[in-house]
């Protein structure tokens, strides 16, 4: 908590402070629409500290466009209608040229109307279930191609799994990945009959009987393969049940999509150890911008011991290439900087380029983790930046969908019959 | 005896009405589409939600203060309207984003491949393609407005007649509310109900046919609408607890057994007055999701209707302006103090800052309250009330304290 | 991070110790094979590694050296491209064997799906190794992923000196000549020898046997092992999947699909009409089908298959199941060995779901039996319990930060947890409940202020993040009976827990003077008062106790599943329906009610395993509707008290 109230205490210094670092014209002012409160706190808080240690850096670089950034930070409260009424008073009252927020898909989705209606922009820092592609939002997160299929694909090619049990929190980002995996997997035929879903609800604890029914798919003499995308609290029951029923790595692997350093570091991980998540990021990628990176965060929040994640990579990505853009644009007004932003390409901090594509997604390295015993991740596999597909080319409706901004001005193009289904977003 | 009209009885319902009409224009006159645009549009939102809120806390009170049940499901009613409304609003909005991008192609589309594609853009996204039965009705304003009433008023009578009819009372029915709740929103929250689970219904605030009214228009509309359903429902409540009925369903709350052994069909007049207030919590919600713009089962988790009992005990149950008071000042103080405008407190030994310890001050005020007042801040007003007029102190005419009292009896 | 010491398996230590009495000789071959494959060595692919791994081996005992290295993730490469073994700070070169000093090499990450074939490659030398640890990894890799060279390995191997050892290496062999042997009768034999046997392993050899696919022909293919045959429009075979099948051997014309009619109508506009029908009414489904008449009778499309030619076709085929295995004697006698296994497993599968339905109800009783206590004693609910159980969860969380031993802790924990909640227990009783007595529902809403405050704090001091409680090292694992039937250690625990305490209720209510006192107040507080017994100080005490029972619970939940602010929240409203359904003022009623909604929720459960929320559903459903029925419970109290 201290560092909290010491981070906010820091906040205000920097609003008051703004004349110390005496660039001329009015501030820029950016928006931080992260949770600080109720249950998404724990994860969005360190997005809004990451969004603070990069305005502190550009102003410190001399600002934008010789002005200073302001970031107005305001509390959704992990109540999604909140975040609507707070995107559209930062939008209307704040006047904030560009708004770095949201963690839940269904926050965004709260958010998306408001955006949309007031031509407001929205870096997206999270990995989400793809299927929309918004002109005010730029998705900095993975699609499910940059994480769900390459990470499935490396279970099938690398682990030999031929027998899945896709498990999920019962909401939106596993119902349509588990989909996507499902056609996917049986689609390439890299399943062996059926495949086991199943849904818990958040915060789910007694996970006896799904285990016990992961185990017995190893009845068909078949490697069996999980692939979580379990979220959150829940994962600490399962991830203990699972130890518990003695499943090692080597014979049901777990790959997690929700799993990183943050929410390991609530477990025992002895017994995770060999267990695999995927991501675009992970802290112990071996190269000079990351620990650049992870020392300024130390040295920002002042605590040796906070961890890195993949959303924070994301969020770095997102305010470099919005900076990147202004300066191409000149100007923080949204429909230049929207044109100027596809193209734009920024370091990322695993050795790397990320681009902004015309579907407004990245372009991102793929990452698979093994967990270690002290709750980090050996990185066993990397691919080459793989570009974010809005729309997934392996459920049919959205196979002929495409998303081309500059291009189009259209985030749902329907190729087939070349016309765009709707400029707005599907809410 | 000539009795005395109505309003006359009924004095507070005057002032009550007077003071929103009063709030209803000024909003107006401040507002940036009618007015001077002193008040932003997500402020006129939320002052449009509040009073929604509000009438929640009228239903809640006429159920709670008045029929003596603490129904800690009034939220599931609340939802329930607001998805109802939002089927339509989400389902015409789509129809006519895919009518008009069919019409692109080379041969017309059929009724059905047009309800195909509605419903791929609305499930699409929670990984489903097909329109849900419970979808049936979702082309028709008209038909879904029935429905927000029918919906909850069919579950309040089903649950009511269920328990009232096997003498579940007291705390017992408090718990059976709760996990009727509990039910609704697990089964809400699951994808295969076809209310799209966690992600519910989103982008209401886009009423369909009105695409070109500004958002800002729209907000005081609804401001409007809101204040409406607020008086007119204000009115029929008071209507309600006022009279012989009203003194039945009193009585009821005192002394259940004395009104069952006087003849009165005990179990009719809770039925008509819960699912009554479900309707009316009903319509509340209806106009209030359009406002917020999504409906999510979080919206009916148990404790939102325990919020809901604690705004009217902090207004002052049994009166129902101390319900419209509590659910104003409760709603408007929690957004205020967790939006992260209100100044920290600075102590000597530590910083209180208000987005951590509201829950924790609002959570002990309840506590204070209940102990201390537990009139509410209506109590305020029967305080001012007794220090004007005559002292006509009376015992109390039930068991227990609260209960109906020699003064109450006369009025 | 690269000179961190890696904890080494006993395997490589052995070999090491091997290496360091041989002379350091190089080996060439290993050398030449290192030097063509480093790029792979490097960076390692599962599907194309196999070839490198065997020439690796074959070089000798450098080149198995090597390659338990690298399954160990010892094995590092200098960035001058040398392939160092690194054992703490020794370093030794993977080539030569010579010692290295000063080098820092990046350690190679082989993934887990290469280390697994490495291991399976030494095998061979690791099943006749004189260290049983050895021989035990040999035979865990051989379950994992068995070929025929294993099988080979087992038979040629000497007897293992160990019984346990060799046990399970002959069921390994029983079931690797299932999967891989040539010759039938043997496969028949080892079949017959674990008939009606359960494990996992041998259901794992079994059903790839009898595997089977669906084939449609016009006559009874000859040379296939045939399963069965299916009869379209059977249970097993709709009408429709008989017609899908045909299509996809290409035995039938798909019929004319929706989109597909639109799409050919399409291609066939001319001068705003289709076969004459205008394109403006083709909104109607049967404009639809005149238009592609008439477009079939131009001859301009190819006619679709009618409704009565697809039923046709399907009447004109025979289908078949057909087995994967072509050996009909094998798929008999594996058939028969499953079938003997059947009713086994169900009954097992039966014990298995009932021990995971008493764990449950053990969990819900211990959450609710604090509530019960305050419930039945005094007409009180207490919507606070669950924030005394994540305080006693957040109490064995401070406790394990302080203490370090896991076992002590937990001795520390569970008093410190009682003393703890019971304090704040008699602390809420003495501030807010005493001042509501009688008034029941505004004490349901009073502790419900308590309850959020209480939370909140909590997210405040703790943070939102879920929080580890672990528990001790003999209380991890599973007692496992067999692969079907297993329960968790520390769920077996729980349930003790829960024993214990009702044994501790029952002895506190029947032998002491505390419960015959909390006896008398609960029947008649009136009468009770006068015969000397101070109703309000045996509350106070009832309250202090059944919060404490709380704070214990709390420890136990955390131990099994999480320790989060809202852990309480997540127990209240099923503990609430534990001593509702029970009925009210009995721990009987409250062990019936925990036992009824355990048994009930993983029954559902059992009934649609993909949906964990709508067995949730259903239970409070069937929970609502059990108490219309039953108004006050299971065991109902009777007499006077039940009047209150």
């Amino acid at each position: 908590m201290n560092t909290v109230t010491k981070m906010l205490m820091l906040s205000s210094a920097i609003a008051l402070a703004n004349g110390a670092w005496a660039q001329e014209g009015e501030p820029i002012k950016i928006g931080v629409l992260h949770s600080l409160s109720g249950t998404m706190a724990i994860s969005e808080t360190t997005l809004k500290d990451t969004v603070l240690m990069m305005v502190e850096q550009q102003n410190a670089k001399g600002g934008l466009l010789g002005r200073p950034i302001e970031a107005v930070v305001v509390d959704p409260a992990s109540d999604w209608p909140l975040f609507a009424e707070k995107a559209r008073e930062l939008l209307t009252v704040s006047d904030v040229d560009a708004i770095f927020g949201c963690w839940t898909s269904v926050s965004r989705k709260s958010v998306l109307p408001v955006i949309e209606e007031l031509n407001g922009l929205l870096f997206y820092p999270v990995q989400y279930e793809g299927e929309e592609s918004s002109k005010n939002v730029i998705y900095t997160g993975a699609a499910p191609n940059q994480q769900a299929i390459p990470a499935v694909d490396y279970m099938a090619q690398e682990l030999g799994v031929e027998k899945w049990a896709l498990l999920g929190t019962d909401y939106v980002y596993p119902r349509t990945t588990n989909n996507i995996l499902e056609r996917y997997l049986t689609d390439n035929e890299l399943a062996d009959g059926k495949i086991f879903v199943n849904y818990t609800p958040f915060g789910h604890s007694d996970w006896s009987k799904v285990v016990s029914d992961v185990v017995a798919l190893g009845a068909d003499g078949k490697k069996v393969g999980v692939v979580s995308t379990i979220n959150g609290d829940a994962n600490v029951g399962f991830y203990k049940e699972l130890a518990a029923a003695g499943v090692s790595a080597d014979d049901i692997p777990v790959m997690a999509f929700s799993v990183g350093e943050e929410e390991l570091s609530g477990l025992d991980t002895a017994n995770l150890v060999g267990h695999m998540a995927a991501w675009n990021y992970f802290e112990t990628a071996d190269t000079p911008e990351n620990a650049a990176f992870i020392e300024e965060w130390h040295k920002f929040t002042g605590d040796d011991s906070r961890v890195t994640n993949d959303p924070m990579e994301a969020t770095m990505i997102g305010f470099n290439a919005w900076v990147a853009a202004v300066e191409k644009a000149g100007t923080t007004d949204v429909d230049p900087v929207l044109d100027a932003i596809v193209g734009v390409e920024v370091p990322n901090l695993t050795g790397g380029t990320a681009t902004v594509l015309p579907n407004h997604h990245l372009t991102k390295p793929v990452l698979i983790g093994e967990i270690r015993e002290d709750g980090q991740f050996d990185i066993v596999s990397q691919t080459d930046p793989v570009p974010g597909d809005a729309w997934t080319d392996f459920l049919p409706e959205s196979a002929v969908l495409d998303a081309d901004w500059p291009g189009k001005s259209c985030g749902m193009w329907n190729t087939e019959s070349n016309s765009c289904v709707q400029v707005q977003s599907n809410y | 005896m000539q009795r005395k009209p109505f309003i006359l009885q009924n004095p507070s319902t005057l002032i009550v009405l007077a003071g929103l009409a009063v709030f209803t224009v000024a909003v107006t006159a401040l507002s940036q589409a009618y007015g001077t645009g002193a008040l932003p549009t997500s402020m006129v939102k939320v002052l449009g939600k509040t009073l929604c809120l509000a009438l929640a806390a009228v239903a809640m009170d006429l159920v709670w203060g008045y029929l003596g049940i603490l129904s800690l499901g009034q939220m599931a009613f609340f939802a329930l309207g607001g998805y109802m409304i939002g089927q339509w609003l989400m389902y015409a909005r789509t129809e006519a984003i895919v009518a008009a991008s069919m019409a692109n192609n080379a041969i017309p589309p059929t009724p059905l491949e047009l309800q195909e594609g509605v419903a791929n853009q609305i499930f699409g996204v929670v990984g489903s393609a097909d329109l849900p039965l419970v979808w049936s009705f979702a082309h028709s304003l008209p038909l879904q407005m029935l429905l927000v009433l029918a919906v909850p008023g069919l579950l309040a009578l089903v649950f009511g007649w269920l328990a009232f009819r096997s003498r579940v009372n007291g705390v017992y029915l408090s718990i059976l509310t709760q996990a009727m709740t509990l039910a609704l929103a697990l089964w809400l929250f699951q994808n295969d109900s076809g209310f799209r689970g966690n992600n519910g219904l989103s982008g209401l605030q886009n009423i369909p046919g009105l695409d070109t009214v500004s958002q800002a228009r729209l907000s005081v509309w609804f401001l409007w609408a809101s204040a409406v359903a607020l008086g007119l429902g204000y009115l029929l409540a008071a209507w309600v607890v006022s009279g012989k009925f009203g003194s039945v369903i009193r009585a009821i709350r005192d002394d259940e057994t004395r009104v069952r052994f006087l003849g009165y069909p005990v179990e009719g007049f809770k039925l008509v007055v819960f699912t009554l207030a479900a309707m009316i919590t009903a319509i509340a919600g209806a106009l209030y999701y359009p406002q917020a713009g999504i409906i999510n089962p979080a919206e009916l988790a148990p404790i939102a209707s325990i919020y809901l009992a604690v705004w009217v005990a902090i207004g002052g149950r049994g009166r129902l302006y101390g319900a419209v008071i509590g659910a104003v000042v409760v709603s408007l103080l929690s957004s205020w103090f967790t939006g992260g405008r209100a100044p920290d407190l600075s102590l000597p030994f530590y910083t209180i800052k208000w987005v951590d310890w509201w829950l924790v001050a609002l959570g002990l005020s309840f506590v204070l309250v209940t102990l201390f007042a537990p009139r509410g801040i209506a109590g305020l007003f029967d305080w001012l009330g007794r220090a004007v007029s005559p002292r006509r102190q009376g015992r109390d005419l039930g068991p227990d304290h609260g209960a109906l009292q020699e003064q109450e009896a006369k009025a | 991070m690269t000179h961190a010491a890696r904890p080494l398996i006993v395997l490589l230590l052995t070999v090491l110790t091997l290496l360091s009495a041989l002379p350091a000789a190089a080996n060439p071959a290993l050398r030449a094979v290192i030097a063509d494959n480093l790029d792979q060595i490097e960076r390692p692919s599962r599907t194309t590694v196999g070839p490198l791994i065997d020439q690796i081996a074959a070089t000798g005992p450098e080149g198995t050296a090597l390659l338990a290295a690298w399954a160990d993730r010892s094995l590092g490469l200098t960035d001058d491209r040398r392939l160092l073994i690194v054992d703490g700070d020794v370093m030794t070169d993977a080539a030569t064997g010579a010692p290295v000093s000063g080098a820092d090499p990046d350690m190679l990450r082989p993934n887990s799906g290469v280390r697994g074939l490495i291991e399976s490659a030494l095998v061979a030398s690791q099943i006749s190794d004189p260290d049983a640890a050895m021989r035990a990894q040999a035979l865990d890799s051989i379950a994992r992923a068995g070929t025929a060279d294993h099988l080979k390995a087992l038979r040629n191997a000497p007897p293992d000196p160990d019984p346990a050892l060799q046990a399970r290496r002959d069921r390994l062999q029983t079931l690797l000549t299932i999967q891989h042997d040539p010759d039938p009768a043997s496969r028949i034999a080892a079949i017959q020898a674990l008939s009606g046997d359960v494990g996992l392993d041998f259901r794992a050899a079994l059903n790839p046997l009898l595997v089977t696919r669906r084939i449609a022909a016009t006559d009874q293919p000859g040379d296939a092992n045939i399963a069965r045959e299916l009869t379209p429009g059977g249970d097993l075979l709709s009408r429709d999947a008989a017609y899908d099948l045909l299509k996809a051997q290409d035995l039938a014309q798909p019929r004319l699909t929706p989109a597909a009619q639109r799409d050919s109508l399409a291609a066939h506009i001319a001068d705003g009409k289709v076969g004459g029908v205008p394109v403006a009414t083709l909104g109607d489904p049967a404009a639809r089908d005149r238009a592609y008449d008439a477009l079939e009778a131009a001859g301009t499309v190819t006619p679709a298959a009618t409704e009565s030619e697809a039923q046709a076709a399907i009447d004109a085929h025979r289908y078949f199941e057909v087995y994967a295995e072509p050996d009909s004697d094998v798929t008999d006698a594996a058939r028969a060995a499953q079938r003997n296994a059947q009713l086994r497993l169900s009954a097992m599968k039966g014990i298995d779901l009932g021990l995971d339905a008493l764990s449950l109800a053990s969990i819900y009783f211990l959450a609710a039996i604090g509530l019960a206590i305050t419930f039945g004693v005094m007409r009180v609910i207490n919507m606070a319990h669950g924030e005394f159980i994540m305080m006693g969860a957040y109490t064995g969380y401070v406790t394990q930060t302080l203490i370090a031993d896991r076992t002590l802790s937990l001795i520390v924990a569970l008093p410190l947890a009682f003393a703890v909640t019971f304090a704040a227990g008699v602390v809420l009783y003495r501030l807010v409940i005493r001042h509501l007595a009688h008034r029941p529902l505004e004490t349901l809403l009073a502790t419900f202020g308590v309850s959020i405050a209480l939370q909140q704090i909590a997210k405040n001091v703790f943070g939102t993040q879920a929080r580890p409680l672990t528990s001790p090292a003999w209380l991890e694992g599973a007692i496992t009976v067999n692969d079907v039937i297993s329960i968790s250690t520390i769920r077996v625990a729980i349930f003790v827990l829960a024993l214990l305490f009702l044994g501790l209720f029952l002895f506190i209510m029947k032998r002491t003077r505390l419960g015959l006192e909390v006896r008398a107040v609960t029947q008649n507080p009136g009468m009770a008062a006068s015969m000397g017994i101070n109703p309000d100080r045996i509350a106070m005490m009832t309250f202090g106790l059944g919060s404490g029972i709380a704070g214990i619970a709390g420890v136990a939940i955390g131990l099994f599943a999480k320790v989060t602010s809202e852990l309480g929240q997540d127990y209240i409203v099923q503990s609430f329906m534990t001593v509702v359904v029970g009925g009210v003022g009995n721990i009987w009623g409250t062990l019936a009610g925990a036992g009824l909604i355990g048994v009930l929720s993983k029954v559902i459960e059992s009934f649609n395993p993909s949906n964990t929320l709508a067995a949730q559903t259903f239970m409070i459903l069937f929970i609502v509707i059990f108490i219309q029925f039953r108004p006050r419970g299971i065991i109902p109290q009777r007499g006077r008290a039940a009047e209150a």
